[in-house]
């Protein structure tokens, strides 16, 4: 009897284990299937060859490019706002810092992931971008520049963080052996903490590029809708995650064309960010070898 | 200047950078909250909470987003917490090491980087269209349920990682069976670590806006929801909302409703914290 019991405890909660590997399954084919259904009708050298993205318009095109340059755009801004940072903070509070100031520093940092990315938007369309245009003439109430510097704050707690940890796990003796050598701080950090933590702070680079082309509210809010090639940070621009949530919340008949560039889009992030997921996995899988 | 001079200076260069580094993040977020509390404080009284919503400014309040979010807070919570546990101690505890365990160990390491949007396109197709259930409170929850399991799983793991094997091994010699362990030792000794990554994955789901906007929570709804079934908006898309009209008195009720969802937000992450560092000081 108690046998039987602790039987279906254990596959029961297997089941429940099982339906994360149901969610990606789901995923996959929900984006392939409606995909399709989109690709019998845009071929895809068209998709991702085509320069303009006017689905909602009585024109229609459907190149994703502009679509991407407007990810490609934000997510590059808000790499070198968080990169520099993030590791500037991970290098001071795992080197410099003193351990107490560290403990109440860590919680109020982490408050920076927490705040809901719709407040952020706010932000940004609010705060940042008109005080932005006090010093860049010319700045457009909607461009990819403050979304960029925006969601860059945002992802500073992922960068500080895991890089953070990949520092501290820098085993001690290689510090002490670079002091013993009378290495300053500065010295070991670069010479020997830094390379030898390097595929965690990769991985930790990586992983917030991928949170950047996935962040959705902030370039809704503050980026704009106009969709276009365009480097041109001061511009507005449309990013993928902007568009689902432009048609999403805008009276498109669902089963419609229109509608089904969703997943068309959809599945682009998916594989975006799934190859970059991936690359950071591995990559963090490999240092975590190193030491153990 | 001799070299160690320069050296020292570099040093110390290096040390103020990281410091400028830390605060500015710090002062970032104290400029935006200052700015959202000059804003929205003067908005915020008793009227604008109880209030429906309205197309005037000055009339409209956050009666249906507040108790839209409380639901799906609810409703999230009840259908994430007992799958995320269960997976997180059958992986940690019944099947570490097999070929199952790794892929979904794998799996749920990408899930967790899976953009919310895009969880969003998987709950329109699964739970508002298959399933039927439109776009109801119980179709939001579903879908920002499978978003935060991840978290919940990942935190269940590294909570019963921390407990010690002896404890386990003197559960098992007094007869105990596995389940009997799991449940009488194991879950209440990892019970505060399990709870703040709950609590931390919970507050996420009370910020998120996309995927719900996705299947099809309305930015107006004129009514406090009663049942699972009904349809309901929540306090992020409502801010959404005000911030893309242009009258300036929507923007300050956006700031009004931003204090009130960043003081959800923040009390359940002070919590959090305040039950790991109670935890940490009780095991040391």
């Amino acid at each position: 009897m108690l046998k039987a019991k602790e039987y279906i405890i254990e596959k029961g909660l297997l089941l429940c284990a099982l339906i994360t590997a149901l969610t990606t399954i789901g995923i996959i084919l929900v984006l392939t299937i409606e995909a399709i259904t989109f690709f019998k009708e845009i071929s895809l050298v068209d998709f991702l060859t085509d320069t303009q993205w006017t689905p909602l318009y009585s024109e229609k095109h459907f190149g994703v490019l502009p679509l991407l340059a407007g990810t490609f755009l934000t997510t590059v801004i808000a790499i070198l706002v968080a990169l520099p940072i993030g590791m500037g903070i991970a290098i001071y509070l795992s080197e410099y810092a003193p351990k107490s100031f560290r403990k109440t520093i860590k919680p109020l940092l982490e408050l920076l992931a927490a705040v809901p990315t719709v407040v952020y938007g706010f932000f940004a369309l609010m705060v940042v971008t008109p005080f932005l245009q006090k010093i860049i003439p010319g700045l457009s109430g909607f461009n990819a520049l403050s979304a960029g510097i925006v969601m860059g704050v945002m992802i500073i707690p992922f960068i500080s963080s895991m890089s953070e940890d990949a520092l501290h796990a820098v085993p001690k003796s290689l510090r002490e052996a670079a002091y013993g050598m009378g290495s300053t701080r500065l010295q070991t950090v670069f010479k020997v903490t830094i390379p030898s933590a390097s595929s965690g702070i990769t991985a930790s680079a990586i992983l917030a590029i991928s949170r950047a082309i996935g962040e959705t509210m902030i370039v809704a809010i503050a980026a704009g809708q106009m969709p276009g090639l365009t480097f041109n940070p001061i511009k507005p621009v449309q990013t993928i995650t902007a568009y689902i949530v432009q048609v999403s919340s805008g009276d498109v008949p669902f089963g419609s064309l229109e509608h089904s560039t969703i997943f068309a889009t959809g599945i682009s992030l998916f594989v975006l960010t799934f190859i970059l997921n991936s690359i950071s996995f591995w990559v963090s899988k490999k240092y975590h070898r190193q030491y153990e | 200047m001799n070299n160690a001079a320069k050296n020292k200076l570099k040093d110390n260069l290096l040390k103020y950078f990281g410091i400028l580094c830390t605060l500015s993040g710090l002062i970032a977020l104290a400029i935006f909250i200052i700015d959202i509390l000059m804003d929205g404080l003067q908005r915020l009284d008793w009227e604008f909470i109880t209030s429906l919503p309205s197309r005037f400014p000055e009339k409209a309040g956050i009666l249906t987003a507040w108790t839209g979010t409380v639901w799906v807070f609810c409703l999230t919570a009840l259908i994430a917490i007992p799958i995320g546990v269960a997976a997180g101690v059958y992986l940690e505890e019944y099947n570490k090491k097999g070929a199952l365990a790794n892929l979904l160990e794998i799996n749920i390491a990408n899930l967790a980087g899976v953009p919310s949007i895009i969880y969003g396109i998987l709950g329109l197709e699964i739970f508002v269209r298959i399933l039927n259930l439109g776009g109801s409170l119980l179709a939001g929850s579903f879908t920002l349920a499978l978003l935060i399991l991840p978290i919940i799983i990942v935190a269940t793991r590294e909570a019963i990682r921390t407990v010690p094997k002896t404890i386990k091994e003197a559960s098992f010699a007094l007869g105990a069976t596995k389940w009997q362990t799991i449940s009488r030792q194991v879950l209440p000794a990892s019970a505060s670590g399990i709870i703040t990554g709950v609590i931390l994955a919970l507050s996420r789901a009370v910020g998120e806006t996309a995927p719900l906007i996705v299947i099809g929570a309305l930015a107006y709804v004129p009514f406090v929801a009663k049942t699972p079934m009904d349809e309901f908006t929540i306090l992020p898309i409502q801010i959404f909302n005000w911030v893309s009209r242009p009258q300036h008195g929507f923007i300050i009720n956006a700031a009004a409703a931003i204090i009130v969802l960043l003081g959800f937000v923040f009390i359940m992450n002070g919590v959090a914290v305040y039950i790991r560092n109670k935890a940490q000081r009780k095991g040391q």
